[in-house]
């Protein structure tokens, strides 16, 4: 399953980050934020109407739109 | 003088941090090698005075973001003497990674773990003896909220402020583009003084969530909360504003105007009906500053913010904005001012920008006070709903339609990745502090502005002296009649049009101004208005009063937020623009369908 990414997971579903593939202001928006290939994700929610997500990465919470999570692929739990 | 720079990321306190330490006398002010200003302050510290800077929060120093390029020119062009680093402890295993970047660079850094009363709830545990051994760096536990530990920090401060200041290497540059190593220095830190449980325990932050961010009730209590804020800032602000207009009159009229008339008339026309009024138009703005501050710092601080802009991002991303555009739009609906100084909480400056000229196209409470005026002179009790319903349609279609044609131009090339504080209890201090220096800050940009263009509009209106004050033989009347065959065909006529230049100070005195035009007032100007437009030339009045300019204040404010004239004449043409084309189309297509 490793075609998954963060766009695709299910609120509450916990993952693995396997990859980010970003361009590079993204990606280090993202390391700075705590995304890791390895960290635990955890999608907290969705927003209504495809608006962003929420999810946890360590202790912190984050939004991003989901053509951006599209680029981190992730291992379910 | 010598200098320390606060630097830290975004949300760990440490504007809280630089008000406290500043006392609120902080200043705006230049830098070599960057184009923004920066806050900066003055204090005494261990017998000496010290300047403080508040450098924007960044994620990252080798980010790309403005702020991130802004803080990395500052640090280059300004070594400091000290950098004061705040990391917010209940995220300390992902805010170490600044510190180790910042270390590199060879200054001379105390660091300051912020909300470590925050940490303590979810069950982190922060060795900092331990951590300051392992980082050779003096550390300190603080809550800036609450300001404990506060004085330990300012006596490391003041003893590290004494070393000398390290010049920085070139070189250095190039060691920081090693991640890696900054990786598995951060892991060891991390491992041998922090403890955090594996899932941190439930908190009122995610109970609040559940409902604040519900995929059902999280739009309309968004919603409810928006109209709470609007009714709250205009229900203590009225009266306010009134009240500070009466004091104005009263002033007047008991001093100023006996202790003026030996002067010959038309002096005393133009100190009191234009620099005095001038001085009383920027007044008037003062309440609503003040309240809106005290309110947005209240969903600021909160963290409510971060969620609006979770809420509305969906529609908002398609018009080239984002969710927190969304609330400063709103916002506009009061009072544009406040609502152009509060997109500050943007950081990317091309969304700034495109927010910045979508706002003055929000229906304005001043505004409304001319349409209330217009709609009970021509339309009956029942059409008057239904037409200032369509003019606040007007309203947000021109928004949109202004970000949509804008967008490109102003592109936001920052990712949208937004952190999700935890709700905390903004202080009542700060929030007093926030109302306090952007009211300053008002006044100090725009007061020279305002009172200037009130000033012309009275010379427009009472020169030459032998004609009537706002008669057509004044320059205002001149050029009313000069720009005749332009208002023509949108059905405005020559006495409308001279309302429209008072109109461009502020939208409060337009109906004051039709009654010296015309000589009349209340009842009596509104019957004779019914009486000499039809509907059709009075709604394409209406409709160009609510694109043409806001007001005098706002301009004023375009400017001394985006410091650049370009952009300041780009709004005004562009609302000009399209005032004219959309009274136009109206105008031309209801006669022509025979109305």
């Amino acid at each position: 399953m490793s075609a998954n990414t963060l766009a695709t997971m299910h609120p509450g579903d916990i993952a693995t980050i396997l990859h980010i593939h970003a361009e590079e202001a993204l990606h280090k928006r993202l390391l700075a934020l705590g995304f890791r290939s390895g960290k635990k994700i955890e999608l907290i929610r969705k927003a209504s109407f495809s608006g962003p997500i929420q999810v946890r990465v360590g202790t912190t919470d984050i939004m991003l739109r989901r053509s951006e999570a599209a680029k981190i692929s992730v291992e379910k739990s | 003088m010598k200098r320390i720079a606060l630097l830290g990321m975004p949300n760990t306190g440490k504007s809280t941090l630089f008000n406290r330490m500043t006392g609120g006398a902080a200043r705006v002010g230049n830098w070599p090698g960057i184009t923004v200003e920066l806050l900066s302050g003055k204090i005494l510290l261990g017998g000496d005075m010290v300047e403080i800077i508040d450098l924007p929060g960044i994620y990252d120093l080798h980010g790309f973001s403005d702020d991130e390029q802004v803080v990395r020119h500052f640090l280059h062009d300004n070594v400091p003497d000290l950098a004061l680093v705040i990391l917010n402890a209940s995220q300390i295993e992902r805010q170490m990674s600044l510190l180790l970047q910042l270390k590199q660079l060879n200054m001379n850094i105390v660091v300051l773990l912020n909300m470590a009363d925050e940490a303590k709830k979810f069950g982190i545990s922060i060795d900092a003896a331990k951590m300051s051994e392992l980082l050779d760096m003096p550390i300190f536990l603080l809550s800036a909220k609450y300001g404990t530990g506060y004085p330990e920090a300012l006596k490391a401060a003041t003893k590290a402020l004494s070393y000398p200041t390290p010049g920085m290497a070139e070189e250095l540059r190039s060691q920081l583009e090693q991640d890696e190593h900054i990786e598995t220095e951060m892991a060891k830190v991390l491992k041998d003084a922090v403890q955090i449980p594996a899932r941190l325990s439930d908190n009122l932050t995610e109970k609040l969530d559940s409902v604040m961010l519900h995929p059902w009730f999280g739009l309309p209590i968004f919603f409810g909360v928006m109209y709470l804020l609007f009714q709250g800032i205009f229900l203590f602000g009225q009266p306010l504003q009134g009240g500070i207009a009466q004091g104005f009159t009263w002033l007047r009229e008991t001093a100023l105007v006996p202790l003026l008339s030996g002067l010959p008339q038309a002096l005393q026309g133009l100190l009191l009906d234009g620099i005095y009024n001038g001085v009383g138009t920027v007044a008037a703005f003062v309440p609503i500053i003040v309240l809106f501050f005290l309110f947005m710092a209240i969903i600021e601080d909160s963290g409510y913010l971060s969620r609006a802009a979770f809420l509305m991002d969906a529609l908002m991303a398609k018009l080239g904005l984002d969710g927190r555009g969304f609330v400063m739009l709103l916002m506009g609906f009061g009072c544009n001012v406040p609502a152009l100084m509060g997109t500050r909480v943007m950081r990317s400056r091309a969304m700034r920008l495109l927010t910045m000229l979508v706002i003055p196209l929000s229906l304005c409470s001043a505004r409304l006070q001319v349409f209330i005026f217009f709609t009970a002179a021509l339309f009956s009790a029942k059409a008057a709903p239904i037409v200032l319903f369509s003019l606040y349609l007007f309203s947000f279609a021109t928004a949109i339609l202004t970000a949509l044609i804008f967008k490109h131009q102003f592109k936001n090339t920052e990712p949208f990745v937004l952190e999700l504080p935890p709700y905390r209890f903004p202080t009542a201090r700060q929030m007093l502090l926030r109302g306090w220096l952007e009211v300053r800050h008002f006044l100090r940009r725009a007061t020279k502005f305002i009172v200037a263009g009130v000033v012309l509009v009275w010379l427009l209106t009472n020169l030459p002296f032998s004609a009537t004050p706002s008669s057509p033989d004044t320059f205002a009347g001149i050029i009313g009649s000069a720009l005749h065959p332009v208002f023509q065909p949108v059905g405005i006529n020559e006495q409308l049009t001279i309302a429209l230049i008072f109109g461009f100070i502020a939208k409060e005195i337009v109906i004051g101004a039709l009654a010296v035009i015309y000589g009349l007032s209340g009842d009596a100007l509104s019957g004779a208005i019914g009486q000499q437009l039809d509907w059709v030339q009075a709604y394409s009045f209406m409709l160009f009063t609510l694109l043409y300019t806001p007001c005098l204040a706002t301009i004023a404010t375009l400017q001394s937020e985006s410091k650049t004239l370009k952009f300041t004449l780009l709004s005004l043409g562009w609302s000009l623009s399209l005032a004219w084309l959309l009274s136009f189309a109206f105008y031309q297509s209801a006669r022509a369908l025979g109305y």
